[in-house]
């Protein structure tokens, strides 16, 4: 091949773009590992804390009362999730909805506009989404509850939902959608069944990225979930979440709180990550056998 | 083979299946078509022939109101089939298209189904309510008709995407003949396949002929001339000349198709 080349061209033209092709490939791996370092460092220092941390109290006792050692955040885990679980129930289906229907309405006024307010609002720092929920939701129904941090969760996973599912459906060729709508098929079904489900690995992907952004959220619970030193599950009373307790225990002046607070870090990485893997799992199977 | 259908219409022979009357065709402002009359009869093959952009597609997609499926493209004008036009007020399109099929360019199984669930899908996702073993037959059947059940009896379960190139279109020719239309509409079937697979559908094409109204767009005329009774040559969204195959190639009556035949240009 060089060999061609260089009749052509000449030995050095053929050297230099070698040399060129060479350290461009250089200066992108280079790229690429500066920009791994830092996540290899957060985790590595995560689990060398979190994992020396951890114990079985951890997962089964309640927050011991201050100055008192030992106890765990069992309220909190469950309190992340069922906080995290209602942000689902309501973010989910409307995020994934409005994302249909931009993708579905691409030329209107009125998609336009939803897509420049998702994008603006995805823009929105959480902590503001967190004093919105606390004026709609909190001051009106009088206190801090489960369902008032859901809400603010909710609205900062549907944005983001709301784009990823429409890139992800825009990406299905338009000729299955033809092919659907020429055998007959509705389109109302078409857009569910046939490019809603071929884009259902790429929506899922975008559900768990908005649920683990969510899952990490503390400034929206602060002003609405609030936190709880004692066990509760009522939707309509203040709850604990991890990071809340995280964020807690990391500012205060006590060892073993501090000890606690990288427990609790690891812990919520790994409820993300096993989210993660455990939806990937489904949806990929389920893209490769059918129902 | 390929009795699928009702019979009485079939009995009727060389009875006008698809009267076409003064179809324009627009995309925004744009005419894509001039008042394109003709009529394609039951049981024969009519293929359409011209260079790119003479609308030939255009023309097919109006005839299963496809064309309107893209934003901006408009149709007026009559298209009768069985002698009821398809474009009055309080016609389904979803209803026409039941009655009439259509095969794309690019073979198009829907990834996410297997064989046969890719061919039953006109049924599934119409919400047809059918037996584990009618729904069997309806697969054999249609995979039979489409000259690709020897080849993948054995692995129906396997995704539709699996298959070659020309298989997947075949699939799709299947898919199109499970729900059973009248008509079938192909849009330049062959135009991603290699020579072997496009002899296989133009063999297919003959079978299913007595059983189906077959409408094929074509960018090869040699293909037009194997396997078509009838052939249209549109040229810049004008119909020029429409008639017996034979006729059009051998002693055409306008300068522009034989100029296009000739290869003087397209």
């Amino acid at each position: 091949m060089a060999a061609g080349v260089s009749t052509l061209h000449g030995e050095t033209s053929y050297r230099y773009r070698k040399f060129k092709s060479d350290s461009m490939m250089a200066i992108t791996v280079g790229a690429t590992i500066v920009t791994l370092i830092p996540l290899f460092l957060v985790l590595g220092y995560l689990l060398t804390k979190g994992v020396a941390s951890l114990n079985w109290a951890f997962f089964t006792h309640m927050p011991a009362p201050v100055g008192e050692p030992g106890g765990g955040m069992a309220n909190a885990i469950v309190g992340t999730l069922e906080v995290v679980g209602i942000a689902c129930l309501i973010g989910v289906p409307m995020g994934v909805g409005a994302g249909l229907y931009l993708a579905a309405n691409r030329a209107s006024q009125f998609t336009n506009w939803v897509r420049f307010s998702a994008d603006v609002l995805m823009g929105v720092p959480s902590i503001v989404v967190g004093i919105f929920a606390y004026a709609v939701i909190v001051r009106p129904f009088g206190g801090f509850s489960t369902i008032a941090g859901s809400v603010a969760l909710a609205a900062i996973m549907i944005t983001l939902i709301t784009r990823t599912t429409e890139e992800m459906v825009l990406l299905v060729p338009p000729e299955l959608r033809e092919a659907s709508l020429a055998l007959g098929v509705p389109h109302w079904r078409t857009t569910l069944s046939v490019v809603a489900r071929t884009a259902l690995s790429g929506i899922a992907t975008g559900v768990i990225l908005a649920v683990a952004r969510v899952s990490g959220e503390t400034a929206p619970l602060l002003f609405t979930a609030f936190g709880n030193r004692f066990w509760s599950t009522s939707l309509f009373h203040p709850i604990n979440t991890l990071t809340v307790q995280v964020y807690t225990y990391a500012i205060s002046p006590f060892a073993d709180w501090q000890r606690q607070a990288w427990a609790g870090a690891l812990v919520l990485t790994g409820i993300i990550l096993a989210l993660e893997l455990g939806v990937r799992w489904v949806t990929g199977g389920a893209a490769k056998a059918p129902r | 083979m390929g009795d699928g259908r009702g019979g009485e219409s079939a009995k009727v022979a060389m009875a006008e299946k698809l009267v076409v009357k003064n179809l324009n065709a627009y995309f925004h402002k744009n005419r894509a078509l001039h008042d394109v009359s003709l009529s394609f009869e039951q049981d024969r093959i009519a293929a359409i022939i011209g260079p790119s952009g003479c609308g030939k597609s255009t023309l097919v997609r109006c005839l299963n109101r496809m064309h309107e499926v893209v934003p901006g493209a408009t149709a007026s004008g009559e298209v009768l089939l069985d002698g009821n036009n398809i474009y009055d007020d309080g016609v389904d399109p979803v209803q026409v298209r039941r009655r009439i099929g259509m095969v794309f360019q690019k073979p198009t199984p829907f990834p996410t189904m297997s064989i046969e669930d890719n061919v039953a899908a006109g049924l599934t996702l119409n919400g047809v309510q059918i037996s584990r073993a009618e729904r069997n037959q309806v697969v054999e059947r249609s995979l039979r008709q489409a000259a690709l059940w020897e080849e993948v009896k054995d692995r129906l379960r396997r995704p539709g995407g699996s298959l070659s190139g020309g298989q997947q279109q075949r699939l799709c020719v299947a898919r199109a003949l499970a729900v059973q239309p009248e008509v079938l509409l192909m849009d330049e079937p062959c135009s991603a396949l290699d020579p072997i697979s496009t002899a296989r559908i133009e063999e297919l094409l003959l079978e299913l002929k007595s059983a189906y109204t077959i409408v094929i767009v074509t960018h090869n005329m040699q293909q037009a001339a194997r396997c078509s009774d009838m052939t249209a040559f549109m040229y810049t969204g004008d119909l020029v000349e429409y008639g017996e195959t034979k006729q059009i190639f051998t002693n055409p009556t306008r300068r522009e198709t034989e100029d296009y035949i000739t290869g003087r240009f397209g």
